[in-house]
């Protein structure tokens, strides 16, 4: 299938190997991204926090753009995603908001119509690919390699209708096919304090600390995110987490498709797994067992 | 506070600015889908209990909700609380009324902003206003600016903090360092422009 693919401002730059190791999952899954053409920030939390019709201009942009060509938007930043689900979700209820963005969007010569459907690739992943699909093309099994699912927050929050909202399970059992062990980790969806970490670190390297610990206390040998936030909240702030408050442990935070890559056959540089800060090796891991 | 003493003093009504306040919040209130849920709050203190961070709010969610309806707005936007939400969900979730907790907290923030309720060179709002501004300029956001315009007005020593993570990220090809431009960043500007004149355009409700 095709799909039209928003990479967002993160992806091209500190969260590079999320894009790279999602096109990589698409391609080898036979299932083509086309970028969408000239798109612009989706304005984040910040901006919907701030401004609400302007905030709402500007993620329509994007999904207007979308519209000409009429497939799925996939948006594999939480946040980008939850802002142009938002952005649908007011669109749809509020006409009078919708007449503003789209009064605005004419300075363009562009309109929005609603019909455009915003997901998430591990959800597209999942229910249109399949995971017995995937696991059948898998080259390498991730048998022994024990996880712990992070969804973070905004993927199943708020109401999405797409996962269980306390206990996601969609990474879960796409990785239990792919032969991975899941610990135990009721932080799964636990806030990594966001924006927080530049705002109020002190709060936000608590959170961060709390999740960590509760992983690697579970037993867990790599943490996967959906998120380019969450990741870098929990990779680059390890040392740190380690400083303040004195643990001993180094996780290495991956994005799931940098491991469901692996699992596809893919090498570390075609994933971006040279770019994380904290190495994993799945052979190592594998020896191991 | 202030406006606290004077709803003790005469209970029941609503000095002008209180007034304005419950106004312009329940304009903000009226276009979120759902939003008058907030009528549904029993004060129960699920999301009090769910967040993440209430531990360092100065007054709860729980709280925010009652103090809205004793009419005492201006003590809110004062608070610590609609500023250190970091807009996870867990309260909205969880609420058995269907309270949309973090909608309505936006909705505050944006009333604080739009009434200058808050301290000079405040985090959150530096960082917002850097990100708004990059965001309009070039139509994507640059992160190494936004961190460099938010440290250089907030606290620029932190900077020095910052050089070890800078450079393992950049030696990993992580910073972007040149700002990625939209292609029509001139008919974007045209389109905020017009956005900006809509967001004070206030809709006639319909008797």
């Amino acid at each position: 299938m095709e799909y039209t693919y928003y990479p967002g401002c993160s992806l091209e730059a500190s969260a590079k190997n999320y894009d790279e190791s999602v096109r990589f999952v698409f391609k080898s899954l036979g299932q083509e991204l086309v970028d969408l053409e000239d798109w612009n920030c989706c304005g984040a939390t910040y901006y919907m926090s701030t401004k609400e019709t302007i905030s709402l201009v500007i993620s329509a942009r994007n999904l207007a753009l979308a519209e000409k060509h009429g497939r799925d938007l996939v948006a594999p930043c939480s946040s980008c995603y939850t802002i142009l689900y938002k952005t649908n979700h007011i669109l749809k209820n509020n006409s009078i908001m919708k007449a503003k963005v789209n009064q605005a969007l004419r300075k363009e010569k562009l309109s929005y119509n609603l019909t455009i459907k915003v997901r998430h690739p591990l959800e597209v992943l999942v229910n249109d690919i399949g995971i017995e699909t995937i696991a059948s093309k898998a080259r390498c099994r991730l048998d022994g390699v024990k996880i712990a699912q992070y969804y973070g927050c905004q993927i199943v929050r708020p109401d999405r209708g797409l996962d269980n909202k306390e206990n996601p399970k969609m990474m879960d059992n796409l990785f239990a096919a792919l032969g991975a062990q899941n610990v135990y980790f009721p932080m799964k969806v636990r806030c990594c304090g966001g924006m927080l970490m530049t705002t109020y670190s002190d709060v936000a390297l608590e959170l961060n600390k709390d999740i960590l610990e509760c992983a690697h206390e579970n037993g867990a040998d790599l943490v996967l995110t959906t998120c380019p936030l969450c990741q870098i909240n929990l990779e680059a702030y390890q040392k740190k987490i380690k400083k303040k408050f004195k643990t001993d442990f180094s996780l290495p935070i991956m994005f799931f498709t940098q491991a469901l890559g692996l699992a596809l056959g893919g090498d570390p540089k075609e994933l971006g797994l040279e770019r994380n800060l904290i190495p994993f090796e799945l052979k190592e891991k594998r020896a191991e067992a | 506070m202030k406006a606290a003493k004077q709803v003790l003093k005469t209970p029941g009504i609503l000095g002008k600015k209180e007034k304005e306040l419950k106004d312009s919040f329940l304009l903000q209130v009226s276009n979120i889908p759902g939003g008058e849920s907030i009528n549904k709050c029993i004060q129960c203190g699920t999301c009090t209990g769910s967040c993440p961070v209430s531990y360092t709010m100065d007054i709860t969610p729980r709280e925010v909700i009652a103090l809205f309806r004793a009419g005492d707005i201006e003590t809110i936007l004062s608070s610590r609380t609609i500023w250190i939400c970091a807009s996870c969900y867990a309260c909205t979730i969880r609420c058995p009324q269907g309270v949309l907790v973090t909608d309505i907290l936006y909705a505050l923030k944006r009333l604080a902003i739009e009434q200058k309720i808050f301290p000079k060179r405040f985090p959150v709002y530096v960082l917002s206003k850097a990100f708004i501004n990059f965001t309009n300029r070039y139509g994507r956001s640059y992160e190494p600016g936004l961190i460099l315009a938010y440290s250089l007005k907030t606290n620029p020593f932190k900077l020095l903090g910052m050089i070890p993570l800078f450079f393992k990220l950049s030696s990993k090809g992580r910073i972007g360092f040149l700002p990625k431009k939209i292609k029509g960043t001139k008919t974007f500007s045209g389109i905020l422009k017009e956005a900006e004149i809509l967001e004070m355009v206030v809709p006639v409700k319909e008797a």
